[in-house]
């Protein structure tokens, strides 16, 4: 059976054997970097093309269908086209800031990667602190954002940065108590760990009532964090054009494109991770032959399938709600959605010191 | 890979950045007008300065956001620990959001929750 910690443990043999240490170690990062330069521009390229896929699935039409079979090749085309496009910059923008927002935006997205267990032992870094590290570096984000409004001279760009400020701030509360809801249970920061303890069954369904409820909260949290619908408020294509890329085009907006949607895989990554066991195959209790049978399926292809499941109802949930209005999103979350994740932290505490959970 | 793997990570989110926005230079054939650099505001051109006063709403939440962004910061450590102490984590962590919920009233009954 073919397995990503294999090839990765077979590259890393055969570099230390044909080469001094040294040069190994530096060809091993060259080797990691450009597989993540790819593994972004893949899932780039497929999010685009899912998310308008989905939509017009959502819309009973059929979407891009031109380019490519079945229009497939579609957000290729989409990339070349935004490739010989001109990058302007307004007349009086902040050239340094503006040139600097959409480098931030990529390096949050990109160093969010390195916790992440894309297979069983296939990680980059498995520190930990995993979980606090993902909420320390997505919280960066938001400087990104600010600074593209603030620097791009465009009243709407700012209107749109504020907007997203408040936003990100404020939800990230409730994404951070609902996933603390089940390190309580884990009693461990270590993402490695957090997935072993799932070997028995996932937390959705082991952690009694309470981790249903932090999963309803997670995912309405990271949507109005990853600024999609419905709580897209910071790019409200109907109030402020384009929100706080309004100024961008060309490299410098796909960058930003770009970010956004690797973003929104992150934050279903870590969702898949925590609550629905990361790489962890589906397995009930002591059922030895059913766990058996399900140990067959790459560990990868459970990832990404938990993964992509999720972004799916985020794509889901564009098209089943209207847009809200900036005093109703934040009345959402400061009055209903924060004072019940952290009750039901403490309900999880119980649950948890009481031993009630499978 | 260990730490290391954070400055590979840096290092290539920087090089596919810089790549993709210096090939697109490089393709390009821009040319110039007068009213390229205009700021966008749907056609109309833009009257007074761009950097004005905003809400005062979006401070007060960033106010509130900053105490509770300290309070997360100290319930990790509790997580880790809560089910090993038993009771006396639960107790602890209910007298820590009595009093912290306290503010949030406080905060609530001043009004900085209402949008204005």
């Amino acid at each position: 059976m073919w397995s990503l910690s294999k090839i990765a443990n077979t590259i890393h043999e055969w570099l230390r054997t044909t080469f001094n240490s040294t040069l190994a170690t530096i060809l091993e990062m060259v080797l990691a970097g450009v597989a993540v330069i790819s593994l972004f521009a893949i899932l780039g390229l497929v999010l685009v093309i899912m998310e308008r896929k989905v939509s017009a699935w959502m819309q009973i039409r059929l979407g891009p269908n031109r380019v490519g079979p079945k229009g497939m090749l579609q957000s290729l085309a989409d990339t070349v086209k935004l490739l010989v496009k001109e990058g302007l910059t307004p007349n009086g923008a902040d050239k340094f800031l503006f040139n600097l927002a959409p480098f931030i935006a990529m390096m949050v997205a990109m160093l969010l990667m390195a916790p992440i267990a894309f297979a069983k032992d296939f990680q980059l870094w498995d520190l930990n602190i995993g979980v606090l590290y993902i909420s320390a570096v997505s919280s960066i984000m938001v400087i990104s954002i600010l600074m593209a409004g603030w620097s791009s001279n465009n009243k709407y760009s700012l209107m749109g940065a504020m907007r997203s400020g408040a936003q990100i701030v404020s939800y990230e509360l409730s994404a951070g108590l609902s996933i603390l809801s089940i390190v309580v249970l884990t009693g461990s920061l270590q993402v490695s760990e957090i997935i072993q303890s799932q070997s028995n069954g996932w937390w959705i369904f082991k952690g009694h009532i309470p981790a249903i409820i932090s999963f309803v909260i997670f995912m309405i949290a990271v949507t109005a964090e990853t600024n999609r619908a419905p709580f897209d408020l910071a790019e409200a294509e109907s109030e402020l054009t384009a929100g706080f890329h309004t100024e961008y085009s060309g490299m410098k907006f796909a960058l930003f494109f770009l970010a956004e949607y690797v973003n929104v895989f992150i934050v279903c990554a870590i969702g898949a991770t925590v609550f629905l066991g990361g790489w962890m195959p589906f397995h009930i209790g002591s059922w030895e032959g059913f766990n058996h049978l399900m140990d067959f399926i790459p560990s990868s292809i459970w990832f990404f399938g938990k993964t992509f499941f999720l972004i799916f109802l985020i794509m889901w949930f564009r098209w089943s709600f209207p847009r809200l209005r900036i005093d109703q999103l934040l009345n959402l979350e400061w009055k209903y959605l924060l004072p019940i994740s952290m009750v039901n932290l403490l309900l999880m505490t119980a649950i948890a010191i009481l031993g009630w959970y499978f | 890979m260990g730490s290391a793997s954070l400055i590979v990570l840096m290092i290539a989110a920087i090089a596919f950045s810089g790549i993709a926005i210096l090939l697109s230079k490089v393709v390009l054939k821009a040319s110039t007008n007068k009213q390229k650099g205009e700021p966008y505001e749907c056609g109309i051109p833009t009257t007074g300065k761009t950097w004005v006063q905003l809400n005062v709403g979006y401070y007060l939440f960033a106010l509130i956001f900053l105490v509770f962004d300290v309070e997360l910061v100290f319930l990790y450590p509790w997580a880790v620990v809560a089910k090993g102490m038993g009771w006396i984590a639960l107790i602890e962590i209910v007298i820590f959001f009595f009093i912290l919920f306290m503010g949030f009233l406080y905060a609530h009954k001043k009004g900085a929750l209402k949008w204005i």
